[in-house]
């Protein structure tokens, strides 16, 4: 029996004013949804075009639940494709590998050949489909290409399904942050480097997107690790030069009250940010020659703005989190109910020292590595929670925390930093994303899409409809 | 000055750091590395770069005091009830003898196990000790720890290997 699938009502319904229901978490038949719908309707990061500088570059990923390949097109361009053969569905490239292809992807099963923008380029025996049915097939059509690809700043984006909301309606004023990370770099670029954290968590994925704005847990879950870090500190003899460590750890550990001051910003879509006015990023030393080189390229004032914003975590709903001030970008990537992949990259500020980038990359191991104490404190807690919301007891998670009604009608705000806020915008744009494509939303297919004729867009035009 | 210590000592050195981790005795393990000695787990195979190379672990004695103190914590909840590990090590060869500098080589393949509640993971590796002999005995300047699979998508690994 299914209760939510083609049931915009049923799905509207998990979500109330102030609280959540449980099966958003653990139903499987939810995650269905999410990857078919969600997934599908918003636009969601797939990687970085640094990863791939040169035509024949590509990267194999995934987007929800689809293996994609986002390849570097010989006219230069991005191209985000299905990773499938159209013979007998072979993954072209095997998951999560990069690597340059040359012109053509060719199949290692029966050597069919694609160009990189996935339209077919031949296959041995050829003579052997030189007849008119197989010009009828889809096979023809070479690789599927995903609805539509943006790269915003070198960050690419993808929304599955061919129609549905714009790359700019999407994330509007929220890319301010994307802007604020490339900015820092005085060459206004940055390159994916150091490597990624690769973090399985037994949980789901969006207790990971609720906990990068959640700003009442550090200061409790994290006593274990930030807590005994500044503990220990205390004990080293006077006048010690203070370990970046140190630095990183103990801002976790700040009181209620420096993060209420923080702010956070909602944005519509379920965007939105903790370091308005503050952040633990804040505080950080400064590096030697980093500033001279963003002055030059800047000049003082407009430098001062740059580096002046705090910013401590984004979340660009659905699935991934970006530190503009620490580089960082983390994805959430969506296994099952009750399993994420936690993918933490960093940055190269193009033009900085190299002492940036040691930060950025000491920061990522101590907080986001599998061995991170901090991860480990906040792992607990999910996969408790994962546990505990299979009780019968009780059927909803409580999202209250300084609800006004009246912030329906904010689409865009800035709130206390311990407001529960975002988190209620977040689920608030799950349903909406949820539903556009169920029966009677806005984005819901067509009657006659179910005809092969209409599907027969080429995967080049159907790259090319990109908002 | 101590005479040198012969391979046997450091074999046993080896056998014995492992084995101080396996009995939860991690304070008398801290004891074991020198003031500036660090715990090195790379993130890809063959890395030499520490700095601009992320690592899993990269830590010194301040760090690694911290992880052995958060263990005990009464708010550590990822340690309720506690992890425990096992070592399985390959007899350590010595790779390289120093007795002027008084600094030494170790090799060591092992199986590791560390198991909490009704999960066990099993990770293999090489073990790489750069020991130095200083008056009080011998000192770990530097343990590096290869994972044979140190660019897998880990769970939490919360103790030493």
């Amino acid at each position: 029996m299914t209760r939510y699938t083609d049931r915009p009502d049923a799905v509207t319904a998990l979500v109330r004013d102030t609280e959540i229901h449980k099966d958003c978490y653990v139903d499987d038949e939810v995650f269905r949804l999410e990857m078919a719908h969600l997934f599908a309707n918003t636009w969601v990061y797939v990687g970085h075009a640094s990863q791939v500088p040169q035509p024949g570059d590509y990267f194999a990923t995934t987007v929800g639940d689809q293996a994609v390949i986002m390849v570097r097109h010989e006219d230069g361009s991005v191209r985000v494709l299905h990773n499938r053969c159209a013979h007998k569905g072979v993954q072209l490239v095997s998951d999560g590998t990069s690597g340059h292809t040359g012109r053509f992807f060719r199949c290692p099963y029966h050597a069919w050949t694609y160009r990189t923008d996935g339209s077919l380029l031949s296959m041995p025996l050829r003579e052997g489909y030189a007849h008119p049915q197989f010009e009828a097939c889809e096979a023809t059509q070479g690789m599927g290409a995903v609805g539509a690809v943006e790269v915003y700043r070198d960050f690419v984006f993808c929304r599955l399904n061919p129609r549905g909301i714009g790359f700019a309606e999407f994330f509007g004023e929220s890319l301010s942050t994307l802007d604020n990370m490339v900015d820092r770099s005085p060459e206004g670029r940055l390159e994916v480097a150091g490597g990624v954290f690769r973090y399985l968590h037994r949980c789901n994925w969006k207790m990971l997107v609720d906990n990068q704005t959640d700003t009442c847990h550090p200061m409790v879950a994290h006593q274990s690790s930030a807590g005994t870090a500044v503990r220990v500190w205390e004990e080293a003899p006077p006048g010690t030069p203070k370990p970046m460590a140190v630095e990183q750890f103990a801002p976790f550990v700040s009181p209620y009250e420096f993060f209420e001051k923080m702010g956070i910003r909602v944005w519509p879509h379920g965007h939105g940010h903790t370091g308005v006015s503050n952040s633990i990023h804040a505080a950080y030393s400064p590096i030697p020659g980093y500033w001279e080189a963003m002055e030059a390229a800047y000049g003082e004032e407009q430098a001062r703005l740059i580096l002046g914003e705090v910013r401590h975590n984004t979340v660009y709903f659905p699935n991934i989190m970006v530190k503009g001030p620490i580089q960082t970008l983390r994805l959430f990537k969506p296994l099952a109910a009750d399993r994420t992949l936690v993918e933490s990259w960093t940055f190269r500020l193009v033009g900085a020292p190299d002492a940036l980038l040691e930060r950025t990359i000491t920061y990522n191991r101590l907080i986001n590595a599998p061995t991170s104490v901090v991860g480990h404190d906040d792992l607990e807690v999910y996969e408790r929670s994962q546990a505990g919301l299979r009780a019968r007891g009780r059927e909803w998670l409580n999202l209250a925390r300084l609800y006004d009604p009246a912030e329906r009608h904010q689409p865009t705000a800035v709130t206390n930093g311990t407001n529960e806020w975002q988190m209620r915008n977040q689920m608030r744009a799950w349903v909406h994303f949820m539903t556009a494509s169920m029966p009677g939303g806005a984005y819901a297919p067509q009657a006659s899409a179910s005809s092969p004729t209409t599907s027969s867009t080429p995967p080049s035009a159907a790259q090319e409809q990109a908002v | 000055m101590n005479p040198a210590p012969s391979d046997r000592e450091l074999i046993d050195f080896v056998l014995r750091e492992s084995r101080l981790i396996d009995q939860g005795r991690y304070e008398d393990w801290l004891e074991l590395f020198a003031d500036d000695g660090v715990y090195w787990m790379p993130l890809t195979p063959g890395q030499t770069d520490t700095r601009l190379q992320a690592s899993l672990m990269l830590e010194d004695k301040l760090l690694l005091k911290i992880r052995v103190e958060r263990l005990r914590g009464p708010r550590t909840f990822s340690q309720q009830p506690p992890s425990r590990s096992h070592h399985l090590l390959q007899v350590p060869t010595v790779e390289s003898r120093d007795e002027a500098s008084g600094v030494f080589h170790t090799h060591c393949a092992f199986h590791y196990v560390e198991t909490r509640r009704d999960e066990q993971q099993l990770i293999a590796g090489w073990a790489t000790h750069t020991l130095v002999a200083t008056p009080e005995g011998l000192r770990i300047r530097l343990k590096r720890v290869d994972l044979v699979n140190c660019d897998a998508a880990f769970g939490n690994l919360q103790l030493f290997i």
